[in-house]
């Protein structure tokens, strides 16, 4: 059945059987790209979304649970001033590897400024630890949170 | 004629500008050797210069984040002495004119550090040939600043650009005689550079593979046997034919190689969620065949038993073993071991294909292209020359995708569907249908004299075969260390037959070999009273360098100098031996050589009372020579590696029990997360020897490290991985 859905502040509407996990029409049925399946399982947070400003696993979330939700994607999370921040302290320090999890990894570095401006590392750890980095970026990851969080304060 | 003689061609671009192909000799083993090797094998690179001045090249090799789709264009950048800023970067596609078009053993460094600068330099020295014909001026008065070529006499310079279409026309230069810059003279080489993708990357760009997206294209999943190789005998796949979204559901009936294409029921659905589901519904019989009684605790009983016998090989005998561990004040006897290990890609493997008319294109994250492409031509029935195939950035590699067993799957199933196809595994498919490193079991005895000098070492080392050859990555060789530096030494081999396939996985062989012999070494040292760092300086003894054996795996060898100065380095950065440290808390050390480089690391960890590890640092030293080439990059990937290392010894098994992987997500194999991952200090050491790989031999050392480390603090020797395994908790 056809579902109307908030992605990136536009109304979406989706035909898919209501079971579909938020992930899979974000891929295959909108045609975005970004959101990336690791594990299917909640395991690695590749898949790592906001559903009105919270990271969820959109591998776990049935479109018909989404309701009136806002959902924001990495293709849209520089439209906001953290999330450009983040984005560009991503670039500024050379972060990614292969670059598979990293949209997830932004996500959720995204939330955990927009609720924690300037984190510590035991922030960074309680709210990263879900994003597997199987190049094991870590010490980047927590260095350019930090760059984020400082150029917010600026 | 002369064209032919130097490899070199050169031909107008569409739309004007120099289009320079180069296949040039390999220099690998020059390079590193010091000598030519015995088939030289071709390397080629495209440069395209616009009349705009736009550099756009072309990176060769797969890209799976070891970071070589910059690394190779920065080599032919700095000799083309061209501004990095005019510099775009394309991914080649698999092509006759490149070879070498893999990722694999850190070897893209090595291999491409004279040919591709040579590209660059040939590029550059036509540019100035066809300044100085403008100009009417010799060409030995010109010279190039970057993306220009200038007559200092006369004041004049002229843009690349506005060269280009007139460089064609030049004569290719012999690259025997081109001049290459002064290493000292650098400017692209050497400096911190960000990667071109991470802005791509960060605003979700479909660049991997599992983005690919066709017209018409359909989604699919391949049901195998969990016992590999299994075949298939009946299924309900009529049932599945008819369920939600399904296009098409068939039985598959595949070959015996465990690398190609095997039995199994495909599901082609309007998407992949679908096609996912309705495979939740399969009843597959299968044949399991006769090994379906294998098992890992099997395995680890047969070796124990194995090891009470006779070696069935005797790879390496030097001195008499018996004669030396009699003469030993301290000989110890100790049993290691290593499990089988999932590379766990974080992009699950995937490829799209499109069979048409009989030609197949394929989009493929793969490590090794190739092969792929002769794989699918042999299973398909279609010659070689059918077969186009992109290369797709990768989301990790870890050795898993050198394996082409999704690519011949994703073309066999658009060619039954006659549309274009996504074939995407779960990651339970992924981690049950790997090329697993192989476990191992290590038997050792060591003797140490009087004065700690270490005399006696013998390694009888049981592991697997395949088909009666020793199986892939399980091989020893007759050069590990501590071989060549110790008077009495015997390095022995037994095999149990094995059914699971196993394969290269980053740094093979040396994940498993660096924690069993530096965990033995540190015991040894520790046996004799003396401290590591020194013990290592009396096996290493005076600087020198060891030759390899001649052979198919033949090296530029063993330089004792090199190791000791990383292992000095290690030591001074991280005040091993002069700091006090709480206690529960140690330093372990290790070092190992392996893909040409030289790295030791230094790893402080605590140990709570109650068994919970925490690592706090690990400082890594390397020598990779020369040249860091690109400083940004080679950081991560140190980092990244010995965090790797650190991941697979906290948490990581694969068990096989009857015949089939038990794991299936990352909740029965832990990846290392955020909150245990401490800082890793990275140092290298510049050497005057021809530069080399880094994407693997920073992974060996952390694994002993970690260990010795946990031995220091709490006095608990590790024998056996992972550490979960060992009463010691890892806050996953």
């Amino acid at each position: 059945m056809p579902y109307i859905v908030d992605i990136n502040g536009a109304k979406r509407s989706v035909d898919v059987d209501g079971e579909t996990p938020l992930l899979w029409v974000l891929r295959d049925t909108l045609d975005l790209k970004g959101t990336k399946f690791g594990c299917g399982a909640a395991q690695c947070g590749a898949c790592t979304v906001h559903l009105d400003g919270h990271p969820i696993r959109a591998c776990q979330t049935p479109i018909a649970s989404v309701g009136a939700a806002r959902i924001t994607t990495i293709e849209a999370i520089g439209e906001s001033k953290i999330g450009q921040a983040v984005q560009a302290a991503w670039i500024e320090l050379d972060v990614p590897q292969c670059g598979y999890c990293q949209a997830g990894q932004i996500m959720s570095a995204t939330a955990l400024l927009s609720r924690v401006p300037t984190p510590t590392d035991h922030d960074i750890n309680t709210a990263m630890s879900g994003n597997v980095c199987r190049c094991a970026t870590y010490t980047r990851i927590r260095s350019a949170i930090k760059r984020a969080a400082l150029a917010g304060r600026t | 004629m002369l064209a032919r003689r130097n490899f070199l061609k050169v031909s107008l671009a569409a739309g004007g500008g120099l289009l320079l192909t180069a296949s040039i000799p390999t220099f690998t083993k020059a390079a590193t050797l010091g000598a030519p090797g015995p088939d030289a094998v071709a390397l080629g690179a495209y440069l395209h210069i616009a009349p705009d001045g736009k550099v756009t090249i072309t990176a060769k090799n797969p890209e799976v984040g070891q970071g070589v789709k910059m690394m190779l264009p920065m080599l032919i950048a700095e000799e083309l002495d061209a501004d990095w800023a005019d510099v775009q970067i394309e991914q080649a596609d698999l092509d006759r004119r490149y070879p070498g078009q893999t990722a694999g053993g850190s070897t893209a460094t090595p291999l491409n550090w004279l040919p591709m600068r040579q590209v660059g330099a040939a590029a550059r020295s036509m540019l100035i040939a066809a300044a100085a014909a403008q100009w009417s001026v010799p060409a030995s008065e010109c010279d190039t600043t970057p993306g220009r070529v200038r007559h200092i006499a006369s004041d004049r310079s002229l843009s690349y650009g506005a060269l280009a279409t007139r460089a064609v026309s030049m004569p290719v230069p012999d690259v025997k005689d081109l001049p290459l810059k002064d290493p000292k003279t650098f400017r692209i080489i050497g400096q911190p550079t960000r990667n071109i993708e991470v802005p791509r990357i960060v605003t979700g760009q479909p660049i991997f593979g599992i983005d690919v997206s066709l017209p018409g294209m359909l989604y699919a999943v391949f049901q195998k046997c969990d016992v590999h190789g299994g075949k298939l005998v009946r299924s309900n796949v009529a049932d599945i034919a008819r369920l939600p979204g399904v296009r098409a559901a068939f039985e598959v009936k595949g070959g015996r190689d465990l690398r190609g294409l095997l039995d199994g029921v495909a599901v082609v659905a309007d998407s992949w969620w679908q096609a996912n589901r309705a495979r939740q519904q399969l009843q597959i019989t299968w044949d399991e065949g006769d090994i379906a009684g294998q098992s890992s605790a099997d395995f680890a009983a047969t070796a124990l038993r194995m090891s009470q016998g006779a070696p069935e090989t005797i790879l390496r005998q030097d001195g008499n073993i018996t004669t030396g561990l009699s003469r030993a004040a301290h000989v110890v006897e100790a049993a290691y071991s290593y499990p089988f290990l999932s590379h766990t890609d974080l992009e699950p493997q995937n490829c799209t294909a499109h069979v048409q008319d009989g030609h197949v294109e394929i989009w493929a994250p793969t490590q090794n292209p190739a092969p792929g492409a002769v794989l699918v031509a042999a299973t398909l029935g279609i010659p070689d020359s059918a077969i186009k195939v992109h290369m797709v950035r990768a989301g990790g590699g870890f050795g898993r995708r050198l394996s082409n067993d999704y690519m011949v799957e994703a073309a066999w199933i658009s060619k039954v569907v006659g549309a274009p196809v996504k074939l995407l595994w779960s990651r339970e498919d992924d981690m049950r249908h790997d090329m697993y490193r192989p476990a191992g079991f290590h038997f050792f005895k060591g003797g140490v004299d009087a004065t700690g000098r270490l005399i006696a070492f013998r390694d009888h080392f049981v592991t697997f075969s395949q088909d009666g050859a020793v199986a892939s990555s399980a091989d020893l060789g007759p050069t590990e260390y501590p071989a060549r530096m110790v008077e009495h030494l015997e390095f022995a081999t037994s095999m149990m037959p094995l059914r699971a396939p196993t394969g290269p996985m980053r740094a093979p062989r040396s994940n498993g070999f660096g924690f069993v012999f530096q965990s033995f070494l540190d015991e040894l040292a520790h046996a004799a009273g003396i401290d590591p760092v020194q013990f290592a300086h009396g096996i290493l003894g005076p600087p020198r360098l060891l030759p390899d054996p001649p052979g198919p795996r033949q090296g530029p060898g063993f330089h004792t100098g090199r190791m000791r100065g990383v292992i000095d380095l290690v030591a001074e950065k991280s005040g091993w031996g002069k700091q006090s440290l709480p206690k529960g808390t140690g330093m372990g050390l290790a070092y190992y050589f392996s893909h040409l480089g030289y790295f030791a690391e230094v790893i402080q960890a605590t140990v709570s009372p109650q068994g919970e590890i925490t690592v706090d640092k690990v400082w890594v030293a390397g020598d990779i020579g020369s040249q860091i080439i690109n400083p940004l990059n080679a950081e991560n990937q140190a980092q990244g590696a010995a965090l790797d290392g650190i991941s697979q010894a906290l948490g990581q098994a694969i068990t096989i029990q009857a015949g089939r992987v038990v794991e299936g997500n990352f909740d029965s194999v832990p990846p290392l997360r955020m909150r245990q991952a401490p800082p890793v200090e990275v140092h290298f050491l510049v050497t005057d020897h021809p530069p080399t790989g880094l994407g693997e031999p920073a992974l060996p050392p952390a694994l002993p490290a970690l260990a010795n480390a946990i031995f220091a603090a709490t006095g608990q020797r590790i024998r056996s991985l992972p550490l979960r395994g060992h009463n010691l908790s890892t806050s996953a």
